[in-house]
């Protein structure tokens, strides 16, 4: 393993981890947009380095789908609504900025001591793509749970997915099939993701999930 | 090429969705997809008889024949059911002829989706399988497009792609676990290969790989901490969806954690992962048994009812060992075809009485004998009172955990026992006391009901030797 491929390598997953932390502390949505289309942005370049690094072609494949489907169509798309929706003003935090970044680096760390701890069997590259990979997925999930706006909670849904294409990539050799299906797999929960947003929109005229929170399935 | 039992169980849903999405009339629609189901579940059945070889990519062995068999004989009653609920359905005008279209092609896809699953011989196939299934309950569950519906529908999709995506994160770090040992490729993600190399993997990856697996499937397995869409899926979807769910969906993850044990069982230096599946198994039951006493809609009563079963049945699998896993895989059968049962006596009921608040229901067996006593007779099942099935099966895993485990044992019994109090007090409301509600007769289908029931009964009292010996060879396979 020469020590630049590595360096690169390294650096690509690393800016993705900060694009993350990132996404949490934005709170206009067409910002957060813009972060997770240069996530997306990101991925695609670590992917195809990954292709390179590891001579595998097909990953080239999946780079080409991270930057066709996640940089452009997506964020077109989501900002289209968002513009229909009217909704661009703000996002709705359940947790403070402060507090996130906090929950946030502690979701790294954790990672990182806990991939870096089972892996010494691994490849360095490998090792370290995981661990970053692992950080990504938790920060997306963070930030799922931090958010109350559907499209935000969206975007983070999506930048999670990135963090597992990166892990998937990775994994030296992963077949094909798993790769095309991660990509096919984003492509139908965003087709669904559209359809709800929509039958919200109609219903509610809100994308605010608090609305929906009024309507428990139990009213006293 | 001919096509074996294996391709097709996959193939006629696969085809049957094609269909019905192209056909107007729901009539016709139903009376196919009933048919499509029959025939699927024919091919199940030959299984048995015919064994076929497993490939690379599709798998049989006595495990998944007992899962398939199960799922495709409940999918096939299901649709029986679900003609007439959904005739009922059209006839009041909650649902139009498009959406019905699309309801029968979803029925199928996830027919389709929980077959691939369960016969998938690919680790990655079968996560693209349970993720299919997923994403066609969700679109399922939405298909009312009520308020509560759409919250329920949403919450599902959050929790279940949130689930989803930590299973794939396991799945990943399971091929990462192989590769060193088998090669690059798509062998070290085919289950056959896995199982027989898996002593030499890497037992810090398989470790940390389960946890996410436990994490994610457990999700959709509705265990308890990561149980919240499970409720608001089942009250708000059509009824014959929440019976799929509960007595399907559920038993899928399952099977795939069940899968994951056994590979770390193979393992000598990886945890074992049964104290992992007892934890959260105990948690389940005895939450959701408290958790009972609350409900006021019936929907979301016997959605919390599939918790606590669920966690049972994980928790007999957690124990392990020839007897509780016997225990653990009658209980699965027994509660899938009870609680299917169930949902297919409350979603007549609920049509009947024009809502799903048990306040506003009252002495059905006087209103409506059959539906009521069917109730009754379900929830006598469901609570696990002798002679039925589920009495067997639940004094099965908790006899075999007092050898081992007492402490465990007593917590499990007071949270059945606690269910059973919640049940027969809200029971004692619906079904008894003077009646409420609209007295209208039913137009119900009550075959498959009974069918059910009937199938539970005579498992408590007499059960064929040929089903035991069945039983005890998949018992011995999972270890």
């Amino acid at each position: 393993m020469n020590a630049l491929q590595f360096d690169v390598a390294h650096l690509l997953a690393g800016l993705l981890v900060l694009l993350s932390f990132m996404q949490l502390y934005q709170d206009r949505l067409y910002a957060l947009l813009n972060i997770f289309a240069l996530h997306a942005l990101v991925l695609a370049a670590s992917v195809a380095w990954q292709a390179f690094v590891q001579d595998a072609p097909h990953l080239y494949l999946t780079a080409l789908i991270a930057l066709v489907f996640k940089a452009i169509v997506i964020p077109t798309a989501l900002h289209r609504i968002i513009v229909r929706l009217g909704i661009h003003r703000e996002i709705e935090t359940v947790v403070g900025v402060g507090p996130a970044m906090l929950l946030g680096m502690g979701l790294v760390a954790l990672s990182m001591v806990v991939m870096l701890r089972v892996t010494t069997e691994a490849d360095p590259l490998a090792r370290e793509d995981l661990a970053f990979a692992l950080s990504v997925v938790l920060l997306g999930l963070l930030m799922m749970v931090t958010r109350r706006n559907a499209v935000s909670q969206v975007i983070g849904f999506m930048s999670l997915e990135n963090g597992l294409v990166l892990a998937a990539t990775g994994a030296k050799g992963m077949p094909l099939v798993v790769e095309i299906s991660v990509a096919f797999s984003v492509l139908i929960a965003f087709i669904v993701i559209g359809i709800f947003l929509f039958r919200i929109r109609e219903r509610f005229d809100t994308v605010d999930l608090q609305a929906l929170d009024r309507f428990r399935g139990e009213r006293r | 090429m001919i096509i074996d039992a294996l391709a097709g169980v996959l193939v006629i849903p696969a085809a049957a969705a094609a269909l019905l999405a192209a056909l107007p009339g729901y009539r016709l629609s139903a009376r196919l997809n009933v048919f499509a189901a029959l025939l699927t579940f024919m091919t199940a059945v030959s299984l048995f008889f015919i064994e076929p070889r497993s490939g690379p990519y599709l798998l049989v062995d006595d495990l998944n024949k007992v899962f398939v068999v199960l799922t495709t004989f409940v999918a096939f009653t299901t649709s029986v059911f679900s003609a007439s609920y959904i005739g009922h359905e059209i006839e009041i005008g909650r649902l139009t002829p498009t959406f019905v279209r699309f309801y029968h092609a979803m029925y199928q896809i996830l027919m389709f989706a929980m077959n691939l699953a369960l016969v998938a011989n690919n680790i990655g196939l079968m996560w693209v399988a349970i993720e299919l299934a997923t994403l066609t309950t969700v679109l399922m569950v939405g298909i009312y497009r009520t308020h509560e519906a759409l919250e329920a529908a949403w919450k599902y999709f959050i929790l279940g792609s949130v689930g989803i995506a930590l299973a794939l994160f396991g799945t990943i770090l399971v091929y990462m676990a192989a590769r060193p040992v088998i090669g690059e490729g798509v062998d070290a993600m085919v289950w056959t290969v896995l199982m027989t190399r898996a002593a030499k993997f890497d037992p810090a990856l398989l470790n940390v790989a389960f946890v996410f697996l436990l994490l994610g499937y457990g999700t959709k397995v509705g265990l308890a901490p990561l149980h919240a869409w499970l409720p608001d899926a089942h009250a708000e979807g059509p009824t014959p969806i929440s019976a799929v769910l509960s007595g399907l969906l559920l038993n899928v993850a399952l099977y795939a954690l069940l899968r994951f044990k056994m590979l770390l069982a193979l393992n000598p230096a990886a945890i074992a992962p049964g104290p992992l599946m007892v934890i959260m198994g105990l948690i389940s039951c005895v939450f959701a048994a408290l958790m009972l006493y609350r409900r006021r809609d019936i929907k979301r009563m016997f959605a919390y009812s599939s918790i606590e079963h669920m966690g049972i049945i994980v928790f007999a699998f957690g124990m392990g060992g020839p007897l509780a896993n016997f225990a653990g895989l009658l209980h699965m059968t027994m509660h899938s075809l009870t609680k299917s049962a169930i949902f297919f006596a409350v979603g007549h009921i609920a049509q009947v009485k024009g809502t799903q608040k048990i306040a506003d229901m009252g002495g059905l067996t006087v209103t409506h004998p059959v539906l009521g006593w069917g109730l009754v007779l379900g929830v006598v099942a469901i609570a696990g009172l002798p002679p039925l099935g589920i009495f067997m099966s639940e004094f099965l895993v908790v006899s075999s955990t007092f050898a081992r485990a007492p402490w465990l044992a007593t917590i499990l019994a007071l949270g059945i026992l606690v269910a059973l109090g919640a049940l027969f007090l809200r029971l004692n409301t619906i079904a008894f006391g003077e009646p409420r509600g609209p007295a209208a007769p039913a137009d119900a289908s009550y075959v498959p009901m009974f069918a059910h029931l009937g199938l539970v009964l005579m498992a408590g009292i007499y059960m064929p030797p040929a089903l035991v010996t069945g039983f005890q060879n998949v018992a011995r396979l999972l270890g």
